[in-house]
């Protein structure tokens, strides 16, 4: 089931990528709401991280198109925000965590320019929203996990766009952590900003997205959150592995095992 | 005022060198300068016998253009071709390389190069090639002025586009998201680290230039975590090293080029044993301390 809108913040159409021959997304077709919290969801494999770079111009598609705010992405880059999975870059590199947040300045401050005290600020003032001015100046290379993705978000952050795109923000992250992230997400969404985010843990799906994108390498289901989260468009996402997912997750409800890690 | 000049013309050389280092080694691509700086071979070989002189210009722009073919094959060989990063990189360099070692066996008569000055260079001689003005004023060493304007345009390039090289160094994916191109910033490095191979050649040769621009980088890493500082390590590092390193050629009467080098790897030694936050001596002393605590 596939909810098309009106005005569309992001419409895919005919969207297919293929590495070396095999389809990795297949004819992906899909409009989205402005100001919608979305979470993009399917099994491994499915295309999900696929379907982000390939709207962010990172990877060449086979066919089809993507319009942001109705224009080609070129023309509203710095509307525009992505957040690479966190596993994508080198956190030996030597640099502070002001040091990566100030780079969401860079694509305003302009070619052979420097970032200026003004760019330091809003670094410092995204920081301080994802709460780790204590690490400002703490060495990438020394935080957790948890902390690594809350620089990533306020590199994000620093960039003040209007759309946002996510590649598992909540991957390898501590409790505390998700729960920052995700008030911070609904607070940008309650600012009418769009965030949309690839997320697998269905646990929380319906607590924390109020739009879904369903694949698995076609597009399954699009729409708000308690019209497509259904048994059985999952089923047709997941194919038979959710049956023996739904079964566990059953019986570690039943015997009240914690379904997640609490660190 | 010969040592002066070694000294001075090494240390521009390896400064060049090193600074580039800092980002060829952060993007995990040491072994494509190595590979650089053997495939520009040909390209010196080529250059030489169509202008018919050592006039400096044409040598560079000949070899800069076989640097950036050489780093253009082996992305090819990669990506179209599915070979393994290191495969590629290992057949392209050796095969353009032997064409110039062929190039300059067949037209060892004609240029006025030969294999071990290329291999081992010979900076020992650039106080003897001097340039000398039309009106026969003499203005120094050729290669102290190559280099000086080499290095400058390197520092030009990395204070320009310091934030594009920074970022696309980091997190190429993102770079990209804002539209800065990675493939574009990756062939300008290229070129940047082919153009100082070659004026490094005559010097240090093409063996040795690798020392120059993965040691003192290496060290300084092993010395900071800030990538500004990094940089400040490797320059001093290298006007040391090539100051060190001649005295140590003088004392022993041996080869510059090859005093310089070990002494970049024993300021290399020294960091990995020393260095107060990565070195051996520190991680050792960390550890006894957190067993004492236990």
């Amino acid at each position: 089931m596939i909810v098309n809108v009106e005005n569309p913040i992001l419409e895919v159409h005919d969207l297919t990528v293929t590495y070396s021959r095999k389809p990795v997304l297949w004819g992906v077709d899909m409009t989205l709401p402005k100001g919608s919290l979305v979470g993009v969801i399917g099994p491994n494999g499915a295309g999900k991280s696929t379907l982000i770079k390939a709207i962010m111009g990172l990877i060449p598609l086979s066919s089809g198109w993507v319009e942001l705010f109705g224009s080609p992405l070129d023309d509203v880059r710095k509307k525009v925000s992505y957040v690479p999975q966190k596993e994508s870059v080198d956190w030996d590199f030597p640099a502070s965590v002001r040091d990566v947040v100030v780079m969401g300045r860079y694509a305003k401050v302009g070619l052979f320019k420097r970032p200026r005290k003004a760019d330091y600020e809003a670094a410092d003032y995204a920081i301080a929203q994802v709460k780790m001015t204590e690490f400002a100046n703490r060495q990438i290379s020394q935080l957790s996990g948890g902390q690594q993705q809350r620089v990533f978000l306020a590199r994000a952050l620093a960039q003040n766009a209007d759309l946002y795109f996510m590649d598992e923000p909540f991957a390898g992250v501590d409790a505390a952590t998700e729960k920052a992230i995700i008030g911070i997400l609904k607070q940008m969404s309650a600012q009418g900003k769009t965030v949309i985010v690839v997320h697998h843990d269905l646990q929380t799906v319906t607590k924390y997205f109020d739009w879904v994108v369903q694949l698995n390498t076609r597009l399954v289901a699009s729409g708000p959150v308690e019209e497509v989260f259904t048994q059985e468009l999952l089923q047709e996402t997941y194919g038979g592995k959710l049956t023996i997912l739904s079964d566990v997750g059953n019986l570690l409800r039943k015997q009240g095992f914690p379904t997640r890690d609490v660190t | 005022m010969d040592a002066i000049y070694i000294i001075t013309t090494g240390s521009l050389v390896a400064i060049a060198c090193g600074l580039l280092g800092c980002f060829l080694i952060l993007r995990k691509m040491a072994m494509v300068g190595d590979a650089i700086s053997h495939a520009v071979l040909p390209g010196i070989v080529l250059a030489f016998l169509i202008s018919g002189s050592r006039d400096s210009f044409t040598m560079l722009l000949g070899a800069g253009a076989i640097g950036v073919l050489t780093t253009f094959l082996i992305e090819f060989f990669h990506k179209k071709g599915g070979l393994q990063s290191d495969a590629s990189i290992g057949v392209t360099f050796t095969w353009l390389f032997a064409l110039g070692v062929i190039l300059i066996s067949v037209y060892a008569g004609e240029v006025d190069l030969d294999q071990d000055c290329v291999l081992y260079g010979e900076i020992a001689y650039v106080p003897l090639d001097l340039w000398i003005g039309s009106n026969g004023i003499i203005y120094g060493p050729r290669s102290l002025y190559i280099s000086g304007v080499v290095l400058v345009v390197i520092i030009l390039f990395i204070t320009l586009g310091y934030k594009e090289l920074h970022l696309t160094t980091f997190d190429p994916a993102f770079a990209s998201a804002i539209g800065i191109s990675t493939s574009l910033w990756h062939y300008l490095l290229m070129s940047a680290v082919s153009l100082t191979t070659v004026s490094s050649f005559e010097s240090v040769g093409a063996i040795l230039v690798v020392a120059l621009l993965i040691a003192p980088p290496a060290t300084a890493y092993l010395l900071t975590a800030n990538f500004k500082k990094m940089l400040w390590i490797t320059v001093a590092l290298s006007i040391l090293t090539s100051a060190t390193g001649y005295y140590l050629a003088v004392y022993l009467d041996g080869s510059i080029a090859g005093a310089m080098s070990t002494m970049a790897g024993l300021f290399f030694a020294l960091a990995f044993i020393f260095s107060p936050v990565d070195g051996l001596i520190a991680k050792r002393r960390r550890q006894l301390y957190e067993t004492s605590k236990n």
